[in-house]
């Protein structure tokens, strides 16, 4: 076996310095009753050309979203990551080293998240942000979290744009760990009053921008409305993109900001591993979840940088942490952070825009063809179509001319007929002027 | 007032006499400035076409004025991360025997599959026909998991191991609340248990209750009999335990528990010792979390990403969250929302969990095949043993016996030396090796918990034995100056942790709070 | 001059009039090590006697710090928010955590007074 070192020879001479003559001896303590003499029931080591077959004979099996014009998105979205990137990732000194607990031998990750954290703050506009967390989803309910540990309050009231899986994320937070939520119906338009379902009783407001069918909105008056009833704002953004060229969370009164950072860096693969991003204002930083870099000197009085506040973290407050939370996304992060750096400000404002552009090409180009209306009033790179007939077969009919068409309601909202003729549609810069003809050609088609 | 047990990196010993360059730098080790301090506008480390004119959509919500990201170019990106890197300690680079971390080696073929376009640049909301191959893929961790645990379902969503706690604990609400007793709230830990199960537990509702371990370092049988009762939801136990240690009685324990109406939830976090030789179903638990980084050898990557599936026992396997993948006639499906005969407890994060380390655990799964898995497991507690039997004359082994795949010293050894049990994991540094875990479990006395792995040499684990030896003969010797001022060869010596919590600083701002290195 | 009393959890309580102060005991701060935050009640807050009232973190370590005795806040002391070290530096002086008006003086009685607790730290090695 290629993995272990040991040869028997090895075995036997360790065996003798420990005193035992066999490796069955260590196992003295399991019970008789669960020792198992032979290997279990699965097939033995192979080599690595013959693992290689198996990985790829599954592989093959699937359409990458590579290989067809693809305009999938709803919170996770196809972008065009470096080369350079997936290199430095896989320096072993960043993919083989653990959380850094040792920070004298630590500095390369702990700087890293440092600047991590300093761009998520720039890009969403907020204070401090944290390390990462599993991902957007996740990130949306410990938000709740907080916002329930600083007002003190045990409901939160989530809007109808937020996407079904956050909603349904923290929805199992709040069943399970003892808080309220009121979720507003689904609103393609736009149009909800969030303000108006406000009480007293209110920890938080979760609203996302764009929201999940790509209406763009300005939440100040709403973050205003939430603060003047003693609750928080909490702003989501899937697409991270999206803040290279609107207007962030933090200049709309947000108090807790979080993201999805798989557009930034990191691929499609299948849903995960991704990046949550999690920033709010400087005085509840106490009261964010997840690990933190922050600098400090070493005895010899150079700049350095270790794992800080640490006293809100689970291996320290145990039952009375602010989270479970133990691992975070520190590769993806890195990702995130690398991607970033290579984009600079210039870069990250030219691809916000010419995602924008797409988008809004695709959407004149679809537009135009009958019985299909664009319902957005705004969006950034992502808009929501409704279609003259039931949008999931619609789908699995393009597929077979080389087009995902984007994600239909019924797969998001199976409980909403209503919605089924909905089909949610983004663009970005991978997709070319050929896969936006392919696109209007192919539903012009089958509708 | 009620403390927990932590030990802070005190920078008390003076500044050393060094050898003083004009850069700062000191040959291979480079300064390397924050990207904040190196940008220059109008760099940029990409290309991206022109965009083209259109008719702007955004509801006059532009961003006003700048952001405030640096420019640079990709040489100077390559640069700043490379030389990041080399101020990490890896396992690419030496042992890293942190004990309940599991630092063993990680093959690249792992890497190199997760990249293949078939497995990454597929989006989690393709239409399913066109993803037949990663529900296939799904479906078979799935049955590798079950079989080695011997436990017939299992939850793969959750994206690391608390997750995965949060997960199983959930599943055993769902299923006391449908046995409608609701009343049971009262959740037993070991007081060795890691922070995290408490943490979990306190954050469903449940009341921690704290058991006690024996003077072997096992739980205590009789004590947590005792505590049993018709308000006990569950027991959270890790086993082989954070001692390092196999818990012989644990079909008792489970036994007993069962007896009371309450259910098992195992932390899997140390599997790695028993896998392919022992199955947790015939120990009688209920729920276990798998933690892929660890067992499996996904890469921990500086803290992530994670992944932790749970494993369930029958009476636990209707509550499992969303989605699921079910293989039938027309192929396989992913099951998103309630269907009958299911009793799935809700959604857990945004898609169906971290594929891309299936991806990877699944390829070290098929490389090592169940013979490799099982001669894995042995061969890590082989190597833990041979550590405590080479040091165990030096150091003090906190307890009596063969250890599991770590192995646990006090710091009696340290006594009177002036030496803390910091002191000496920083000297380790020096010495060219990661530290042990220290500090915990924090039922021993300035724990130093070592866990090799499986992957280290015979000839790698003598030559961290002699480091160790030294270390113990010099903190005995009275060296204990040397010890505070250790380490002194790394990128950074100790740093001051009680400056970073005073006064946080936790990113860069152009006002400079954050300072210049290498002044 | 008032006397000081002091509670198992190592708070220590000064009564004056109607209003007492409250804080953490030198021993207390010395075990603790440098504190680095913390989180003093709001005017007004309810306490009940062995009740969470505050939290005094050192940096890897967090501790509740309970009241000694039932009653009301009447002022959380803002300076250590700025400053934590104070509790370190003065931890029965300047670093005091919060005033309360007393409900019960009665409860007074039951802490130990500076012999006692003396006696037992010394007990605690």
């Amino acid at each position: 076996m290629r993995y272990l070192p040991h040869t028997e020879a090895d075995r036997r001479a360790m065996l003798q310095a420990i005193g035992a003559a066999s490796v069955d001896e260590l196992y003295r303590d399991v019970p008789a009753s669960a020792r198992r003499k032979d290997p279990v029931d699965l097939p033995p080591h192979q080599g690595e050309l013959a693992v290689e077959r198996e990985l790829m004979a599954l592989a093959s099996q699937n359409r990458p979203a590579g290989s067809m014009a693809s305009f999938v998105g709803a919170g996770a979205y196809r972008h065009h990551v470096p080369a350079s990137v997936d290199h430095l990732i896989q320096r072993g000194e960043f993919l083989t080293s653990y959380t850094p607990y040792q920070p004298e031998v630590a500095q390369g990750t702990l700087q890293m998240l440092f600047e991590f954290q300093t761009q998520v703050a720039l890009i969403s506009g907020m204070e401090v942000a944290n390390a990462s967390m599993y991902d957007g989803a996740t990130s949306a309910a410990e938000a709740v979290l907080m916002a329930n540990r600083v007002t003190r309050r045990k409901k939160a009231l989530l809007s109808g744009g937020l996407h079904p899986h956050y909603r349904e994320t923290v929805e199992t937070y709040g069943r399970w760990g003892g808080f309220d939520i009121k979720s507003a119906a689904p609103d393609p338009a736009g149009t909800e009053d969030l303000a108006a379902l406000i009480d007293g009783e209110t920890s938080c407001v979760v609203v996302q921008n764009p929201s999940v069918f790509g209406q763009i909105r300005d939440l100040s008056a709403l973050a205003a409305a939430a603060q003047k009833a003693g609750a928080l704002l909490v702003v989501v953004v899937t697409e991270v993109v999206s803040l290279g060229l609107l207007k962030p969370p933090g200049a709309m009164g947000c108090d807790i900001f979080v993201g999805e950072g798989q557009s930034i860096g990191n691929a499609l693969n299948f849903g995960g591993p991704y990046v949550g991003l999690f920033a709010t204002r400087e005085k509840y930083v106490r009261q964010m979840p997840g690990r933190l870099a922050g600098e400090t000197v070493d005895v010899d009085g150079r700049r350095g940088w270790v794992l800080t506040l640490s006293t809100r973290e689970q291996h320290i407050r145990r039952e009375k942490a602010t989270s479970n939370i133990c691992t975070n996304a520190g590769l993806c992060a890195l990702s995130f952070c690398i991607h970033l750096s290579l984009l600079g400000e210039d870069g990250f404002t030219q691809l916000a825009q010419l995602n924008h552009a797409r988008a809004a090409q695709l959407a004149e180009k679809l537009g135009t063809i009958k019985g299909v209306t664009v319902l957005n009033d705004s969006f950034f790179n992502e808009f929501t179509l409704k279609l003259p007939k039931p949008a999931g077969p619609v789908v699995d009919r393009l597929v077979d001319k080389g087009v995902l068409a984007g994600v239909p309601g019924s797969r998001l909202w199976p409980d909403r007929p209503e919605l089924a003729d909905h089909l949610i549609v983004a663009a970005t810069e991978t997709n070319t002027d050929a896969d936006m003809d392919l696109y209007a050609r192919a539903l012009a088609e089958v509708l | 007032m009620d403390k927990s047990q932590g030990r802070i990196s005190r920078p008390d010993a003076g500044p050393t006499a060094e050898i003083v360059t004009a850069s700062g730098h000191r040959g291979l080790q480079i300064e390397e400035l924050l990207i904040f301090e190196q940008g220059v506008p109008g760099r940029s480390g990409v290309d991206l076409p022109e965009p083209p004119k259109v008719k702007d959509r955004l509801n006059g919500m532009r961003r006003q004025g700048g952001i405030g990201l640096p420019g640079l170019s990709e040489p100077q990106v390559m640069r700043h991360f490379t030389r990041l890197s080399q101020k990490n300690y890896a396992i690419d680079s030496g042992l890293y025997p942190l004990g309940s971390c599991t630092m063993k080696h990680n093959p690249r073929l792992n890497e190199k599959m997760a990249r293949l376009p078939g497995l990454a640049d597929i989006h989690p909301l393709q239409p399913v026909k066109t993803v037949q191959g990663a529900l296939a893929l799904m479906h078979q961790l799935a049955h590798w998991l079950k079989t080695l645990t011997g436990m017939p379902a299992v939850a793969l969503t959750p994206g690391a191991g608390a997750h995965g706690e949060f997960c199983g604990m959930i599943a055993i609400r769902a299923a006391l609340d449908a046995r409608g007793q609701q009343a049971r709230r009262r959740v037993l830990v070991p007081e060795s248990a890691h922070g995290t199960n408490p943490a979990t537990a306190a954050s469903l509702g449940f009341e921690v209750d704290s058991i006690p371990a024996d003077a072997r370092g096992r739980v205590d049988v009789a004590a947590f009999k005792a505590k049993l009762g018709p308000d006990v939801a569950a027991l959270m136990l890790t086993n082989p335990n954070t001692c390092g240690l196999f818990e012989p009685d644990i079909v008792e324990i489970a036994q007993a528990l069962h007896d009371a109406g309450g259910y098992f939830y195992c932390d899997g976090a140390n599997f790695n010792a028993i896998a392919g030789r022992v199955r947790p179903a015939d120990l009688g638990i209920d729920a276990m979390h798998i933690n892929l980084h660890k067992t499996f050898s996904t890469p921990h990557g500086g803290g992530g990403p994670g992944s932790g599936p749970v494993v369930f026992s029958e009476a636990l396997a209707p509550y499992v969250p969303l989605p699921y993948v079910v293989h039938g006639k027309d192929g396989f499906r992913l099951v998103e929302t309630r269907e009958s005969g299911a009793e799935p407890f809700g959604r857990l994060k945004t898609f169906h969990g971290q594929m891309g380390m299936f991806v990877r655990a699944l390829t070290y799964m098929l490389s090592h095949g169940s013979d490799g898995i099982r001669q894995a497991s042995e061969d890590a507690v082989l190597n833990a043993n041979y550590l405590l039997a080479r040091l165990k004359d030096v150091m003090t082994p906190a307890f009596e016996g063969p250890c599991m795949h770590e192995c646990l010293f006090d710091d009696r050894f340290l006594k009177d030396s002036g030496v803390s049990t910091l002191d000496f994991a920083k000297a380790l540094i020096d010495e060219g090796f990661h530290p042990m875990t220290m500090y915990f479990p924090l039922v021993v006395h300035g724990a130093l918990l070592v866990e090799p792995t499986e992957s280290e040499t015979k000839a790698a684990l003598d030559e961290f034995v002699a480091s160790l030896r030294s270390l113990a003969a010099r903190a005995k010797a009275g060296e204990a100056a040397a010890f505070h001022a250790a380490p002194r060869l790394t990128p950074r010596r100790r740093l001051d942790e009680t400056r970073a919590a005073r006064q946080p600083v936790l990113r860069w701002k152009p006002s400079g709070t954050s300072r210049q290195a290498a002044e | 001059m008032a006397e000081t009393r002091y509670s198992k959890e190592h708070e220590w309580i000064r009564l004056d009039g109607e209003v007492a102060t409250v804080g953490i005991s030198d021993y207390a701060q010395s075990q603790l090590g440098d504190i680095v935050f913390v989180e003093v009640p709001e005017k007004g807050r309810k306490l009940t006697k062995g009740g969470e009232a505050a939290v005094v973190e050192s940096v890897k370590a967090a501790s509740e710090v309970y009241a000694p005795v039932s009653g009301e806040v009447t002022e959380g002391n803002a300076a250590l928010t700025a400053n934590p070290a104070l509790v370190n530096s003065a931890a029965q002086g300047d670093g005091w955590f919060f005033r309360m008006k007393v409900a019960n003086k009665a409860e007074l009685a039951e802490l130990m007074d500076e012999a006692a607790y003396q006696a037992y730290i010394k007990g605690l090695g």
